[in-house]
């Protein structure tokens, strides 16, 4: 099986230590990733912000860079959703035919990484150790346009050493929402004030998510709160070992 | 009603302003955290629900696609059960038409059924210009009525009150409407009720003309439909002489069995009630029984607009529930004033730009941008209204409708956007640079995300340079054995 990687541009830019957790966890399960390094970005910055013509390169190049693979895991659910459910509105706008057929043959095989552990590899365990008190925010886009269900919680529930805690008010949106969180920053801000609230009545050190945009919203807000919890991605508690936390003790 | 929605700000400032009162705030999340909770006890008891929402988005979507055989034939089943059918292409037409017929009766008064399309076209301000007193007989509608305010939600538009203050309304301003509230009025929740029931009788029981909209029109029977819970829909639908209805054309299903389903969904999805209290049905004229003049006004105002949008027409699915602002989670902050229409929340933010066109109107503008796209909305819509990707194709449109002249410092962003994430070499090259753009964002950035929002470190290396320098972490000294450094 030939497996891309699809970092995303938000994980390639700012949170390289995702992508590593990903190699290093797929590694582990057996599994070479390539990183194809014409990738850039899914384009969904500008969709969502109603840019399609703008959008039209950044699909062609991502469709250029991920075909023919079996298949294109990404630690990402909000990235995985645009590939899937709106690059072919996007190819459609273009008028390009070929795009169209490209961005058919591309999006299906793209996955969010608990989708492609649970789903393709068949594993929930993934022989993690974790020993901390966390709790799960399921973002929007990976809950409800890919519907990942419960893989995320079932392969943090089978780490080692977690404490688990339920996250009051789980599935409401942190307020994140790209673009949203700027031109409508005082609502954002309300919703991911309440989400912040909420993380913190859980006694979490941490809150974990599949994706690195909620998570640098609700960690800003945390942080700028100094309320001393920090975001984690879910890549990096299932790339976790014994042998990594000795080290996370050791070097802190 | 004296107030108007005409001339609201943009959304961005009107929410500003809302989320700054912490009342609303506290009412609005009380409110729609209890209703959610009931819609999805509710909901969780069917067995067949996502199958119910299939039909019930068929049903509208039949009718829909058939638009205009369906309406005349509506028209034909209407006129021989003996009602008086009107075409209304605007509010203008339409609160003509509704004037006229009161006229006709000297009528200075007429009793309202609560109605989301005569607050659309304004028809109790149009009645007023005309001397004519438009009475709210809906428990909710009246506390809007009375406190010469604007509704916030579909359902239940004084959501934004709590009953302290709904006591506070009907203590000074019932009695300058008529018959004022008892002395020893409460806040309790059946005494509040009791006195409106007393306020609302002898209007009942002296006004000669009713109004309503309608929850649905049968094609087949010619027969209009009203959904209620407080029996002040069925007073004025079979107490005055004369009755006048106003339906947007997309009420309008084919059949009386698709009734049926739309009645499993409604109340569900709306009130969180397995059936609701009232469900009124009539088809024209029952001579010796109830109004003896039954008109009828079928109007556009944008309908057809709206039909002609290949992605938004899934809109005029909307059966009014409101299921979607109970889970709105930017609903729930701002609550409805801030959408600058009758219909606020997830529904608005989408209804509003297919009705009016976008591209001339900022706050019509600023609606589809009014969500984080979480996607709630369409989770619980009865009628599966992929509300989402109406947003993100009307952003579109917005976009589309400003695109020439000097871009606008956004519109240059994406397209320098564009050129970067085109090639990777180039996003490549800028990614040299994004320790240096953290530090200055940090102190520079846009104070909509730095006012409240700490800016996360940025690393040494980009995910992309770590892999070209260490062969996929292969050549990485092996820190951990397994090939990665951190």
């Amino acid at each position: 099986m030939r497996v891309a990687l699809m970092i995303t541009c938000i994980n390639d830019a700012l949170y390289p230590s995702t992508g590593k957790a990903v190699v290093r966890l797929l590694r582990r399960l057996g599994v070479e990733v390539d990183f194809p390094q014409a990738q850039t970005c899914c384009g969904q910055p500008m969709v969502n912000t109603g840019y399609l013509d703008e959008a039209v390169p950044v699909v062609r190049t991502f469709v250029d860079a991920f075909a023919g693979y079996d298949a294109v895991v990404t630690p990402s659910g909000s990235c995985a959703g645009s590939a899937r459910h709106q690059h072919s509105i996007v190819a459609r706008r273009s008028g390009d035919e070929a795009l169209e057929r490209a961005v058919a043959e591309v999006a299906p095989t793209v996955y969010e990484l608990s989708e492609f552990l649970v789903d393709v590899l068949g594993v929930t365990d993934v022989g993690a150790y974790y020993p901390h008190r966390v709790t799960y925010h399921p973002t929007c886009h990976s809950l409800r346009m890919l519907g990942v269900g419960d893989r995320p919680r079932r392969l943090l529930e089978a780490v080692r050493g977690i404490r688990l805690v339920d996250l009051p008010g789980a599935d409401q949106c942190c307020g994140f929402g790209g673009t949203f969180a700027v031109k409508n920053a005082d609502t954002s801000i309300a919703m991911g004030a309440d989400k912040a609230r909420h993380i913190r009545e859980t006694g979490a050190e941490i809150v974990v998510a599949g994706d690195n945009s909620c998570l640098t919203h609700i960690g800003g807000l945390l942080s700028r709160q100094r309320s001393g919890i920090r975001t984690v991605h879910l890549a990096e508690i299932l790339a976790s070992t014994e042998q990594s936390a000795v080290e996370e003790v050791l070097t802190r | 009603m004296s107030g108007t929605f005409v001339g609201m700000p943009a959304f961005p400032e009107a929410a500003r302003e809302a989320l700054a009162d912490s009342q609303l705030r506290h009412n609005l999340a009380h409110a729609t955290g209890t209703i959610r909770a009931k819609r999805a006890k509710v909901v969780a008891e069917v067995e067949d629900w996502e199958e119910l929402r299939l039909v019930g988005a068929a049903v509208k979507e039949r009718a829909l696609l058939d638009l205009e055989t369906q309406l005349v034939r509506l028209e034909e089943t209407l006129t021989a059960n003996g009602a008086t059918v009107h075409w209304a292409r605007d509010a203008t037409e339409a609160n003509a038409i509704v004037a006229s017929i009161a006229k006709a009766h000297e009528a200075q008064e007429v009793v309202k059924v609560k109605s989301m399309v005569t607050q659309e076209i304004g028809l109790n301000e149009a009645l007023a210009e005309e001397g004519i007193a438009a009475w709210e007989t809906d428990l909710a509608e009246l506390i809007v009525q009375l406190g010469d305010d604007l509704p916030s939600h579909i359902l239940v538009p004084a959501i934004h009150r709590n009953r302290a203050e709904i006591r506070e309304i009907f203590r000074s301003k019932m009695g300058a409407a008529g018959r004022p509230a008892p002395a020893d009025l409460t806040d309790e929740p059946a005494v509040l009720a009791a006195a409106a029931r007393e306020h609302l009788r002898e209007k009942f029981l002296r006004a000669k003309v009713g109004v309503s909209g309608a929850n649905f029109a049968i094609a087949e029977t010619g027969t209009l439909v009203v959904v209620e819970s407080e029996g002040n829909g069925r007073m004025c639908l079979t107490l005055p002489e004369v009755l006048v209805s106003v339906v947007g054309i997309e009420k309008v299903v084919s059949r009386w069995e698709d009734l049926g389903p739309m009645l499993r969904l409604l109340p569900r999805s709306s009130t969180g009630e397995r059936m609701n209290p009232y469900t009124s049905t009539w088809s024209g004229v029952t001579p010796g029984d109830g109004p003896q003049e039954v008109h009828v006004v079928l109007l556009d105002n944008g309908r057809t607009r709206a039909l002609a949008d290949e992605v938004g027409r899934q809109a005029l699915r909307c059966i009014r529930c409101s299921a979607c602002l109970n889970v709105c989670p930017v609903y729930e902050r701002t609550g409805g004033h801030a959408y600058g229409s009758v219909y606020p929340g997830p529904i608005g933010a989408i209804l509003n730009p297919l009705l009016k066109g976008v591209g001339h109107d900022d706050q019509i503008d600023s609606l589809p941008y009014a969500s984080s796209l979480c996607g709630a909305c369409f989770e619980v819509c009865p009628v599966r209204i992929d509300i989402p990707s109406v947003l993100v194709d009307q952003r579109a449109q917005v976009v589309d409708a400003h695109r020439g002249g000097v871009p606008k410092p956004e519109a240059a962003a994406m397209k320098g956007a564009a050129y970067v994430l085109g090639r990777s070499r180039r996003l490549s090259a800028l990614e040299r640079f994004t320790g240096l753009g953290m530090r200055f964002a940090r102190r520079f950035g846009p104070a909509a995300w730095i006012g409240a929002r700490d800016l996360p470190d940025a690393p040494a290396e980009s995910f992309r340079a770590w892999w070209l320098r260490t062969n996929g972490g292969r050549n990485d000294g092996g820190r951990k054995g397994d090939g990665t450094d951190d």
